[in-house]
């Protein structure tokens, strides 16, 4: 099977409102697929259509073989699926948690402790068997959900933000699990607003007002996206400054990124003339994944108007 | 606290809120400047909330004392809280009247929010059928009709796309240029390289205050960055001038005891290993490493 | 199977938790036991009388006598003209007024009609009725009397008995127990069984068990399983309480009332489920329990006797399971009667219920919209 994941023309609408628009994807066995796009673009409905969850209005698609619209509980059998809130019962404890799921897979009796164990060893849940939900912190509830999802050892996993508002070290240890379950094959979904998460994709879908609008590999979008020479200065005020530097006629972009500036200068030839401005040297950079989706997103909102 | 100082516009004392037996917020003592763009720094379930809330006298704290140095001020909640049946001009009015400004006034100052915030072109489109970016400046919109001194907002940026991310700083940063005193939340790292005081908070304790500068140099070991051909660097982390490493997006972040001796160690264990090295240099350390260092003894 | 053992441990295991709940589905059957057991009376005693005698007679007293020690009619007050006892009516101070003309005495003595007004404060029906009637009968039998002195007549041409069966002291609580039960049932299934699936939508964790494999009828199955035992819980606190406290005897077979329940538990728990398939939230959930409840009560002839109501209202009130029900419970309690005698109410039930479980099957496909 060259592609577990395969969708041809998938559309979904709700009332006049098209939420999903003639998308077409196509996932490898055990890589890592982001998709990225703002709040309300149709990520999650998206994924909702793969999980078996929504009905697709128009359009086809596949999991792992097996057709999205005729045969989506054979397609459950196979998947895990985490949603954007955590939906873990709070009167469950966390081992009672992990149990009620194996139990929804149909994970024979013999085998359920030795797989809750393993859940719980790589959550790094140990010791916290008995509590509940509520009493774990962001990161852990985290964990949590993934373990629930992944019980049944799904080939296919799909998370809809599984790291929004979790700490920082929580989120790159999610990810450093995710990495391992990929390593061991496990083919991965993720749809997230984190850039640096994004980079760890092997291959990125950027989707917009229900639309796909780019679809490739980090490296090539930053390549080939942007036109131009992306440079990265370090100027005190710098916030203050954006639209005092987009007004230069060889600028065309410039956003902040953290404490420093991303401008985008026309052509190469421009980098001395801007250091000459600016009174500061500027370092030519590869354009970060947050400047190819800036652009990408202004880009398209000039098509549609 | 005997008597506050004039400069500072909010002032605490050990201030702190127990729910059930749970400290949320944990003796806080703060002070903020009048005129800083103040980042309350966490994640979710770090007690932001419920501070900022006592901070705007929403719920009164378990202990300690807060004075705040300003009768007006501005709130924003965390969730959009504005009617989403209604119209953006229907909201403003109300809120307006909420304030007991007269309507002409509403209408004016209304026209100059929404021309900074970009809204002026939608008055009558509903709250519902805005995007999260244009709800929150919408909700920030009614945050700033009766004018404040002082503006607090919980997580405006949460869930927002990253350039309406960046257009709503670009915001708050003129506002403060005219003189508004801004307190925000936001769990996004490279948010909090934006505030001019910047407080990291974790689990209902402030564990670190400063300008973002400062956080940073106080940041006691080196970062290196590498770019190499490897699914897996994580056997670096064996290392013995290693403290640290994980990646970055498509880079490996490595902090270290001592910049050259570890260069060195890196560059000789990924020759053994056979991995090309694409880059690996000295970067600065990023608020996101100060973050995980200062909360670094906890269990997360 | 061992799906349905999972949900079924899970559900168990929160119900355990949830001890407010818990307390509710035991404490629910004893207060409304108590409370409607003890308080309704559907027979109004004790009206507080005003009267205003202007005869002052030997008979005016006698017929005064008869009003009150019928037990019906309490002389609270005398009043000293027509506007007095107006104004207590009006205020409320007295239900009834009786009101003696002066020559009262002197045309009975006579041999003429003697009128004697009787005012009832109508606002309340149920009081009024009463008064009503009992005032008509206690004039009826004193003339009957003076007839039969007067024609020397020893016996009344028509001498009609009537014999109260299956609750001949006409005990209220008799009929109102069994009938109890049917509204506790109702609330629990509908109510509680609705609740519970829409939470799960709310907290987003049936989203999260769509995507499993679990089927719909094992979800539902699952899901119901525990309630249904929860309903024969307080069914058994029902009776024993209606046993030990008001005395309810059950004359039928004990077997018959928990098989038959069933049907009714059915019924219910098909407009549980078929409401938490439209319901978004638990406050939808909740005001649609209660369009349902509402009628249930009022139309079923718990609350009022279904014979006196239009016929077109007794149609509607045979949508509602707890109507049949009804008939079964106190046919088993009160008639001692069985299932050959019920059959039409069983299969009203059983149509009812299959309807409702399809229409939910239909519904409920393991989508989100």
């Amino acid at each position: 099977m060259e592609y577990v994941v395969t969708t041809c023309e998938l559309t979904r609408t709700f009332g006049s409102f098209t939420a999903v628009d003639r998308i077409n994807i196509n996932i490898r066995p055990g890589e890592i697929y982001g998709f990225l796009g703002p709040n309300g673009s149709g990520k999650t409905t998206t994924m909702r259509m793969l999980c078996g969850l929504l009905e697709p209005t128009s359009g086809s698609g596949s999991v792992l073989g097996y057709d999205l619209a005729r045969e989506s509980e054979k397609i459950k059998q196979k998947i895990g699926y985490m949603s954007q809130k955590f939906s873990l019962y709070d009167d469950l404890t966390v081992y009672e948690n992990l149990v009620f799921y194996a139990g929804m897979y149909s994970i024979p009796y013999h085998e359920r402790k030795k797989r809750v164990a393993e859940m719980i060893e790589m959550a790094w849940l140990a010791g916290r068997e008995k509590d509940l939900p509520a009493n774990l912190s962001g990161g852990l509830k985290q964990r949590l959900a993934l373990g629930c999802a992944i019980i049944s050892r799904p080939s296919i996993l799909f998370l809809d933000e599984p790291t929004s508002g979790v700490s920082p070290t929580s989120r790159r240890m999610f990810f450093k699990i995710i990495q391992k379950l990929a390593n061991e094959g496990t083919t991965v979904m993720v749809t997230t607003h984190f850039m640096d998460e994004a980079e760890r994709c092997h291959n990125i879908a950027f989707i917009s007002g229900g639309r796909l609008i780019a679809n490739d590999t980090p490296d090539n979008l930053k390549n080939n996206v942007i036109e131009g020479c992306m440079v990265e200065v370090d100027l005190p005020d710098a916030m203050e400054r954006i639209e005092e530097l987009e007004s230069l006629p060889y600028v065309k972009e410039c956003s902040i990124h953290g404490p420093l500036l991303h401008v985008l200068l026309d052509s190469e030839g421009n980098v001395a003339v801007f250091d000459r401005y600016t009174g500061v040297k500027a370092r030519e950079i590869t354009p970060s994944l947050e400047d190819v989706f800036i652009s990408l997103a202004k880009l398209q909102r000039k098509q549609e108007s | 606290m005997d008597k506050m100082n004039i400069n500072n516009i909010i002032e605490t004392e050990s201030l702190t809120k127990v729910f059930g037996g749970l400290a949320a917020v944990n003796e806080v003592t703060l002070k903020i400047d009048r005129g800083d763009i103040f980042g309350l720094v966490g994640p979710d379930g770090a007690g932001k909330t419920t501070l900022l809330r006592m901070l705007c006298g929403l719920i009164t704290p378990s202990r300690g004392r807060i004075s705040r140095n300003s009768d007006s001020f501005g709130y924003m909640p965390q969730k959009f809280s504005l009617y989403g049946d209604l119209t953006i001009a229907e909201n403003i009015n109300f809120f307006g009247a909420l304030y007991k400004i007269d309507s002409k006034t509403i209408r004016r100052r209304a026209d100059e929010i929404l021309e900074i915030t970009g809204l002026a072109g939608f008055k009558s489109r509903f709250a519902d059928d805005l995007s999260g970016g244009m709800k929150q400046k919408l909700a920030l919109t009614c945050a700033l009709l009766a004018k404040p001194a002082l503006l607090v907002l919980d997580e405006p940026t949460y869930g927002v796309d990253p350039e309406s991310r960046k257009e709503f700083w670009k915001i708050l940063y003129q506002l403060n240029k005219e003189g508004v005193t801004i307190v925000v939340s936001t769990p996004y790292m490279d948010e909090a390289e934006l505030c001019k005081t910047v407080a990291l908070i974790s689990r209902g304790i402030i564990m670190s205050t400063g300008d973002p500068g400062s956080l940073k140099k106080s940041f006691p070991y080196g970062i290196l960055e590498l770019k190499a051909d490897a699914r897996d660097l994580d056997f670096i982390n064996d290392l013995p001038e290693v403290v640290d490493g994980d990646f970055y997006g498509d880079k490996y972040h490595v902090a270290v005891y001592e910049v050259e001796q570890a260069k060195a160690a890196i560059i000789n264990l990924l020759a053994e290993k056979k991995v090309a090295i694409h880059h690996l240099r000295h970067i600065p350390p990023s608020m996101e490493d100060v973050f995980v260092a200062v909360t670094k003894e906890e269990v997360v | 199977m061992s799906r349905i053992l999972a949900i079924l441990q899970k559900e168990f295991l929160q119900m355990k938790r949830d001890r407010l709940t818990l307390g509710m589905v035991f404490m629910l059957p004893l207060v409304q036991l108590l409370l409607f057991g003890y308080a309704i009376q559907t027979e109004v005693k004790h009206i507080s009388t005003v009267v205003f005698d202007q005869s002052m007679s030997i008979e005016s007293r006698d017929l005064l006598d008869s009003f009150s020690s019928s037990g019906y009619f309490d002389i609270t007050g005398t009043a000293k003209g027509y506007a007095e006892i107006t104004k207590m009516i009006d205020s409320g101070k007295a239900k009834a007024g009786i009101i003696f003309p002066p020559d009262f005495a002197e045309k009975l003595r006579k041999g003429e009609t003697a009128p004697v007004q009787v005012l009832v404060d109508a606002s309340d029906s149920m009081v009024s009725n009463s008064a009503i009637a009992v005032a008509n009968s206690i004039g009826l039998l004193k003339s009957q009397k003076i007839i039969m002195q007067k024609t020397g007549v020893q016996s009344l041409p028509y001498d009609i008995r009537v014999r109260p069966w299956y609750n001949p002291d006409g005990i209220t609580a008799y009929y109102m127990v069994p009938a109890i039960l049917g509204i506790i049932v109702t609330m629990t299934m509908v109510m509680m069984t609705s609740m519970g699936i829409v939470r799960e939508r709310e907290k987003g964790t049936l989203e999260q068990l769509m995507v499993t494999p679990v089927k719909s009828y094992e979800l539902m199955i699952g899901k119901v399983i525990p309630y249904i035992a929860l309903g024969y819980l307080q069914i058994t606190v029902a009776l024993l309480v209606g046993g030990v406290v008001f005395g309810v005897p059950i004359r039928g077979s004990i077997l018959q009332l928990y098989l038959l329940t069933l049907f009714f538990i059915t019924a219910s728990l098909g407009i549980g489920i078929f409401i938490s398939n439209i319901a978004r939230n638990q406050m939808q959930a909740f005001q649609m329990s209660f369009f349902v409840f509402l009628p249930s009560i009022m139309l079923s002839g718990f609350m009022f006797p279904r014979e006196a109501m239009p016929s077109i209202i007794q149609y509607i009130g045979n949508i509602f399971p707890l109507t049949f029900y009804l008939t079964i419970i106190r046919g088993i309690v009160l008639k001692g009667i069985g299932f050959p005698y019920l059959i039409p109410q069983v299969m009203s039930l059983l149509v009812f219920s299959v309807i409702m479980m399809t229409l939910s099957i239909i519904k409920f496909k393991k989508k989100i919209a």
